[in-house]
């Protein structure tokens, strides 16, 4: 296993120029609550309050947190199973998170799901995932060309792990979505561990980044411990996404410090391997950091550990108060039974008259530059595209039998100059 | 095409294929938040040119033509929802429904009971054997949903019902499954109103009133069992035909109520026997009509077996009018 040798040590002041101070501040708040709020489940796991198991998002904060913090309040989401820290920072309170575990009538879902699996169209824009991985991704490419037809300019994003990136429906989703030119980002958690199977034996590759190029999209590799790295990607790729650029593929190199859930004591990983990323603890690199900088100092810390603690505490309260649905309440509600139960109207932020009457001269509001004008093609109006890869010719295959370095240049214009400098700290283009 | 590539053409008959398009138009027309998405469901018009005309009246973004991905097709169906559209997604062949099972059976019909999230959806495609297209291209998958809480499931037999329950599924907020029988595409003729209408979801309707036995069938088997209904009224047999229409939420009320007057039963369907919709009635005349029958509940239905591609094959496979008049017959002893 080859790690990154800057992980975790390239927090650099050129960041400073980019944040201000209570972006920072707010960076490191929810983390801290993303790990309060799991240290209590843990606790309530422990005195057998939580109905199922309980998966840890422990050491991964910085990327939930950084890369939903880069959104807007009007932007959808669609979290996984570890990536309770999103829900936080979209504003959802802990008690929802606990009674959800703890299979509550007061939770979101009334007991008729737990662990992270609830969502909130209305208001917070959060679609709940399901068990089965990467079927979000088609999803939010729905709402993301919906929105967009909507004339609504949000922005989706959702959350897949290392393991979860070889479902079919990720393959099929992130194609449709590029072939849509979807503003939606994808967040690749390289957690080096799907269960107990390590990401060589699911992925031969060593960056899981390099799977963009299959669908023709731009995509990045970003230190996931390193929450101002997670957040400036993410900045980056929501706003090309938002300006029409297309789907954008992230990857977050971390590691997923407990088992798959808390029944796995995670034997199967190797001792230096967590060694090595005990010492890169998200928010215990970014406390130094922000303590260097003279953003936080000890009373800082200690107002913020006291908020956290009257916080949770109430939290917990109210979650363990709550009660167990009642027995019937299994019954009902397969259906929406109509405006009474769901009102379901779209919000249209387009002028209704460039859609009724429907005209066919509808102008699109996106459209696929370069179509039929790649370099290797015969120009607009050329029967086949070839994009701006160029053709293989039998002489340039390298001796090993593959073809050269110069079979494949992806077109690097599509990306804005100046956001490279934003991303020229610990976050990177995906190798090329 | 009858009908032309209009608006409304009421008043006439029209295809089976025709009724279909014409739904689809006219929601478009009435809403703009009704989509269509599939493979090549835009400048093709669809395999069958089901949607033909749609492209041009209203423009690639309201009409998507896809990847041949059934999950992303579903999958951003279902996004689309959740902000309020309604989305109707073609399955080129309803075979290929299964490449996006997950995504229908765990995601999308599950949404509204788990976490309150309606998902106002159709998803419609050509069913169905009859025609020779082989054991993948001929399925009559409807089973796999109907056992699936959170859906509704059509599967209509006239030009009339198949306009207005499209219609009445596109204004549905739940997810609806619309099977099209692909042999009554352009066999079948019927005539439909002009002007708005709908047809209401979750009822059967009968089709030919008798007192001697009730036949229950839906899709292409409605009229293969009317037409053994009117040689049965030859030997005396006056048999009641109903139209289920819809098999999920089943219309057990009109089921039921035609079983206590005739006190006999047979269930015809397409779809194989084992696990087919046939048991699940016959368990549910045991249940609520136990005491009014005078004999067993019979099936005709397809073989246990994939759909076989031969004609003689497919022939001997299938049900057909003189299965069903066998059965009848057999029934009518009791």
């Amino acid at each position: 296993m080859r790690f990154l040798p800057e992980m975790g040590t390239a927090m650099t002041k050129q960041m400073l120029r980019e944040l201000t101070p209570q972006q920072y501040l707010d960076l490191y708040y929810y983390m801290r609550l993303n790990r309060a709020v799991e240290d209590t489940m843990v606790k309530l796991f422990r005195q057998n309050k939580i109905v199922g198991g309980l998966y840890s998002s422990l050491g991964q904060e910085a990327i939930s947190v950084g890369t939903c913090y880069a959104l807007e309040k009007k932007d959808w989401i669609a979290p996984m199973i570890r990536n309770i820290g999103a829900l936080l920072v979209k504003g959802v309170p802990p008690r929802d998170i606990f009674m959800q575990h703890m299979a509550k009538y007061d939770s979101p879902t009334k007991g008729r799901d737990g662990t992270s699996h609830f969502g909130d169209l209305e208001n917070r824009h959060i679609v709940s995932p399901i068990s089965m991985l990467g079927d979000l991704i088609p999803v939010m490419t729905g709402v993301a060309v919906g929105g967009r037809y909507l004339g609504q300019k949000i922005v989706t994003m959702t959350w897949i792990g290392d393991g979860g990136s070889s479902t079919g429906v990720f393959h099929e989703g992130l194609n449709f979505a590029a072939t849509q030119k979807a503003p939606f980002v994808l967040i690749l958690e390289n957690n080096l561990w799907a269960y107990s199977t390590p990401v060589r034996r699911q992925v031969p590759l060593e960056n899981l980044a390099d799977r963009a190029k299959a669908y023709g999209i731009d995509s990045y590799i970003v230190d996931g411990n390193n929450v101002v790295a997670v957040f400036n990607a993410a900045r980056e790729a929501v706003e090309r996404a938002r300006a029409g650029g297309g789907p954008i593929l992230i990857e977050a190199k971390t590691f997923r410090r407990l088992g798959h859930a808390q029944h796995d004591p995670a034997e199967y990983v190797p001792k230096e391997m967590r060694a090595y990323w005990e010492a890169r603890d998200p928010i215990a690199l970014y406390e130094k950091f922000l303590t260097a900088e003279k953003l936080l100092d000890a009373a800082g810390k200690k107002e913020i550990d006291e908020k956290l603690e009257a916080l949770l505490a109430a939290e917990r309260e109210f979650a363990e108060n709550s009660p167990m649905p009642p027995a019937e309440f299994a019954e009902g509600g397969v259906y929406c039974t109509g405006d009474d139960c769901h009102p379901i109207r779209p919000k249209w932020e387009r002028p209704a008259g460039e859609l009724t009457p429907p005209k066919s001269s509808v102008k699109p509001v996106w459209t696929v530059p370069g179509f039929g004008s790649g370099k290797g093609s015969g120009g607009a109006g050329a029967p086949i595209h070839f994009g701006d890869t160029r053709v293989v010719a039998a002489g340039a295959m390298a001796s090993n039998g593959r073809p050269g370095k110069t079979a494949a240049k992806p077109n690097a214009k599509s990306a804005p100059k100046k956001a490279k400098a934003a991303a020229a700290g610990a976050s990177r283009k995906a190798r090329r | 095409m009858a009908g032309g590539k209009g608006t409304a053409a009421g008043g006439k008959e029209i295809t089976f294929l025709e009724a279909i398009r014409q739904a689809m138009f006219e929601e478009m027309e009435r809403d703009p938040a009704v989509l269509l998405m599939g493979e090549d469901v835009g400048v093709y018009g669809g395999a069958f040119k089901t949607s033909e005309g749609l492209l041009e009246r209203f423009g690639w973004e309201r009409v998507i033509d896809t990847p041949i991905s059934e999950s992303a097709i579903i999958g951003a169906a279902c996004g689309m929802s959740y902000l309020g559209l309604r989305p109707i997604c073609e399955m080129q062949f309803i075979d290929f429904i299964v490449c996006a099972f997950n995504q229908i059976t765990n995601f999308v019909a599950k949404g509204h009971y788990l976490w309150n999230a309606p998902a106002p959806m159709v998803i419609r495609g050509p069913s169905g054997g009859g025609v020779h297209g082989g054991p993948f291209h001929s399925a009559n998958p409807e089973m796999y949903f109907v056992h699936t809480p959170g859906l509704k499931v059509i599967y209509p037999s006239t030009p009339y019902d198949a306009k207005g329950l499209l219609k009445a599924a596109v204004r549905d907020n739940n997810p609806v499954l619309f099977f099209e029988h692909k042999f009554l595409y352009r066999r079948i003729k019927g005539e439909v109103p002009a002007g708005d209408y709908t047809v209401p979801i979750g009822r059967a309707v009968i089709r030919r009133e008798g007192q001697h036995l009730t036949i229950l069938s839906y899709a292409a088997m409605a009229h293969s069992s009317l037409e053994a209904a009117e040689e049965l009224a030859k030997e005396g047999v006056e048999a009641e035909v109903i139209d289920l229409r819809t098999l999920l939420p089943l219309d057990e009320e009109t089921i039921v109520n035609s079983v206590r007057k005739t006190n006999k039963c047979l269930v015809v369907h397409e779809d194989t026997k084992t696990g087919g919709i046939a048991g699940e009635i016959a368990a549910l005349l045991c249940e609520k009509a136990f005491s009014d029958l005078d004999g067993p509940v019979l099936r005709v239905t397809a073989l246990d077996t994939p759909v076989p591609y031969a004609p003689t094959l497919e022939d001997y496979f299938l049900p057909n009018a003189k299965k069903v008049f066998a059965a009848a017959k057999e029934l009518a002893r009791y």
